[in-house]
């Protein structure tokens, strides 16, 4: 790289970085300038796009492999980064076949795994790091609506998002008074590569540009929970059901 | 959703069509897209006016294939995918020093639209169109193979994709020469022009000046024919700027964006309200004439900051017409352009007048001479001015600029552009006619 990459905000880490979310997000974040560590299971196939934010926004760019699955390495990845990070974003998640869970235990294990135990470990790494900082830090747990009710078409992932939803909210209250501040993001649907092909309701569909900039707003101004706003309607609705009447709905 | 489709269409809003846009993300997606059967063309941003950019199906969104993927500082050559927007090029390369060798009026343009259409600039005369700096590109041919392209390798083919629409294969990645520049600003030197004579004197007198373009009146007749507001600009150096710009030279505010929320019925444009702004623009023109330093983005692209200003038109959408005429026919030419336009009462909104040079290209616009371009809402009685003007473009040895055109015939295309024939055996011979095609190739038999 030149001389003029420069980062001129703390390093993100972002962990899942694969997704079309993820991606947008470290863009929008190196315009800001910040620096970036883009981290996943497979995180080669990112050496394109870390070149291509690199030259658009003249911040430092690096991969980082990392598996949350592999609960008991986070730590000392974590720990291993330099410059240390300040803010942490998990876009972990996989929604896998509901109808496979139903039939493996393995299955829904492992749903569970990259859903709840993986990236409640890492916020948890994340908090520990933070601890050695002394300065403003944010860690951001990409969750789902899903984790808001269970619902026939997806509960073993519903079940393990709401968990995740249940950990960001305890871990919140805990580092209330510490300068860590936990954000718990419920995207909707968004159109990226893993909804690519099913049938969503388009009004309801955000890109994953517009999920990036909430995400992004939310860091910024350091909200706790953030959802959009169509999304926070349906799910008070939702929420609202009666659980007779809600166990006979189809959707 | 692909089963209802989505509207697809021009920049001009004419002609739509239902049909689906792809959005492959890699090369293996474009060559399932080429297994399957049916037409395919690329498709960039969407700016181009008529209808080059998609088929009867829809197109091949090129946007998600948009990294850039080295920039050679020493060589100012940058290489990025060919779905990369002009305005992120720009973003990327400018804090660095470097500008893009050619624009367009737009940069919400991607880098494979600027080659398949090779634009032209404000700088045509003394550069070239954008084909010009092009060192190389990856184009993925009919079968799926790609094949790399540049004046040494497959010269052939480079030439005639530089300006092609699309019709010789996907093109997937560039490399392009950047020009160096000290600041984000330009000097600009405006002076205003009682007619087209006097103009096209101001053009002859200013042969060596880097970025040239006038904007015509096209409603006022008589002594006034043509009266215009010529710009002339420069990139500033550093010796042209105040204190505060030269500090930090390309750090350039750019102007908040506002948008046209959507198409009205009926466009307020009309007969009164065009001649009202007209000569309202000519007299504030005149007012501000003089020379001045403005940034790159209020230079390079003042219609950028109405998002969606196409739809000012009106749902029925709206004709861009644009022909160069050969220099020494350009003055009888643009003074039968412009007598039938303003006889016809049918004015143009923003009527632009440039000088352009000659360039590569097998299919490519630009010539040496003058180069007329004006909207007009459309409707039957435009579709019969347009094809009047076409006579005339004819008749003074000129053409159309495909990139604007809906609905130019295809016998009138033959008669302007002499390499269309060889353009469609070449196609025929080598498989792409039956791969790729536009609305726009079929219906001039491209």
């Amino acid at each position: 790289m030149t001389a003029d990459t420069q980062a001129t905000k703390p390093h993100v880490l972002i962990v899942g970085a694969t997704s079309d979310i993820a991606l947008e997000l470290a863009r929008q974040m190196a315009a800001d300038g910040h620096g970036i560590y883009l981290a996943a299971r497979d995180v080669q196939r990112l050496e394109a796009d870390r070149t291509d934010i690199g030259l658009r926004h003249h911040v430092p760019v690096e991969l980082v492999e990392m598996d949350v699955t592999q609960t008991g390495t986070l730590k000392a990845k974590l720990y291993a980064l330099d410059p240390k990070p300040h803010i942490i974003v998990s876009m972990v998640g996989w929604m896998g076949e509901q109808s496979e869970q139903e039939k493996d235990v393995d299955q829904a294990a492992r749903i569970i795994a990259a859903n709840f135990t993986g990236p409640a470990a890492l916020m948890e790494a994340g908090a520990s790091l933070f601890a050695t900082i002394d300065a403003p830090t944010t860690l951001v747990g990409v969750s789902s609506v899903a984790g808001d009710r269970g619902r026939a078409r997806n509960y073993y992932y519903g079940a393990a998002k709401g968990g995740f939803t249940a950990m960001l909210s305890g871990l919140r209250q805990r580092l209330s008074r510490t300068k860590t501040r936990v954000i718990t993001v419920k995207p909707g649907f968004v159109a990226t590569r893993m909804t690519e092909g099913m049938d969503l309701p388009g009004p309801l569909v955000d890109s994953a540009d517009t999920s990036a900039k909430m995400i992004h707003r939310a860091i910024r101004k350091g909200r706790d929970i953030v959802y959009p706003w169509k999304w926070r309607l349906l799910m008070t609705a939702i929420r609202g059901v009666p659980e007779p009447l809600f166990k006979k709905m189809r959707f | 959703m692909a089963s209802k489709g989505e509207k697809v269409a021009g920049w001009g809003m004419y002609p739509v069509v239902r049909g689906e846009l792809s959005r492959p993300r890699s090369e293996d997606d474009l060559r399932a897209e080429l297994s399957r059967d049916g037409a395919v063309i690329a498709r960039g941003n969407g700016r181009s006016y008529g209808d080059s950019s998609f088929n009867t199906e829809g197109a091949t969104s090129m946007l998600r294939l948009s990294r850039l993927i080295e920039f050679d500082r020493e060589a100012g050559l940058l290489t990025c995918e060919a779905g990369t927007l002009l305005g992120d090029v720009i973003g990327a390369v400018l804090p660095l020093g470097f500008f893009p060798p050619v624009t367009p009026g737009t940069k919400y343009v991607t880098i494979g639209g600027m080659i398949a259409s090779n634009v032209h600039g404000k700088n045509a005369v003394r550069d070239g169109a954008f084909g010009d700096h092009v060192a190389w590109f990856d184009l993925m041919r009919a079968g799926g193979e790609i094949v790399r392209c540049s004046a040494q390798e497959n010269e052939a083919l480079f030439r005639d994709t530089i300006g092609g629409m699309g019709l010789t294969g996907i093109i997937l990645r560039a490399a392009f020469k950047l020009r160096r520049v000290e600041s984000g600003w330009v000097k600009q030197t405006r002076t205003a022009h009682d007619n087209l004579y006097s103009v096209m004197d101001a053009f002859a007198a200013s042969e060596e000046a880097t970025y040239r373009v006038a904007w015509i009146d096209v409603l006022a007749r008589g002594r006034s024919l043509g009266r215009s507001i010529l710009d002339i600009g420069e990139h500033a150096t550093l010796d042209d700027l105040d204190a505060r710009q030269r500090a930090a030279p390309f750090d350039v505010r750019i102007r908040g964006k506002k948008a046209v929320p959507f198409a009205p019925p009926i466009s307020p444009l009309n007969g009164l309200t065009v001649r009202a702004f007209n000569a309202y623009h000519y007299r504030a023109g005149k007012g501000s004439a003089g020379e001045s330093v403005i940034d790159w983005d209020s230079y390079f692209y003042p219609l950028d900051a109405l998002l969606h200003w196409n739809r000012i038109y009106g749902r029925a959408g709206f004709a861009q017409y644009q022909c160069v005429l050969p220099k020494e026919n350009s003055e009888a030419g643009l003074t039968a352009l412009l007598d039938t336009i303003s006889g016809s009462g049918r004015g143009s909104f923003l009527a632009v007048l440039k000088r352009l040079g000659p360039t590569c290209g097998t299919l490519s616009f630009p010539m040496d001479g003058y180069t007329l371009a004006l909207d007009f809402p459309w409707s039957k009685p435009t579709a019969k001015l347009l094809d009047r003007l076409d006579e005339i473009t004819l008749a003074h040895g000129g053409r159309v600029y495909l990139t604007k055109d809906s609905r130019l015939k295809a016998p009138v295309l033959r008669q302007m552009q002499p390499t269309a024939d060889d353009f469609r055996a070449m196609r025929e011979l080598d498989g792409s006619a039956g791969r790729f095609s536009s609305l726009q190739s079929e219906r001039l038999g491209l």
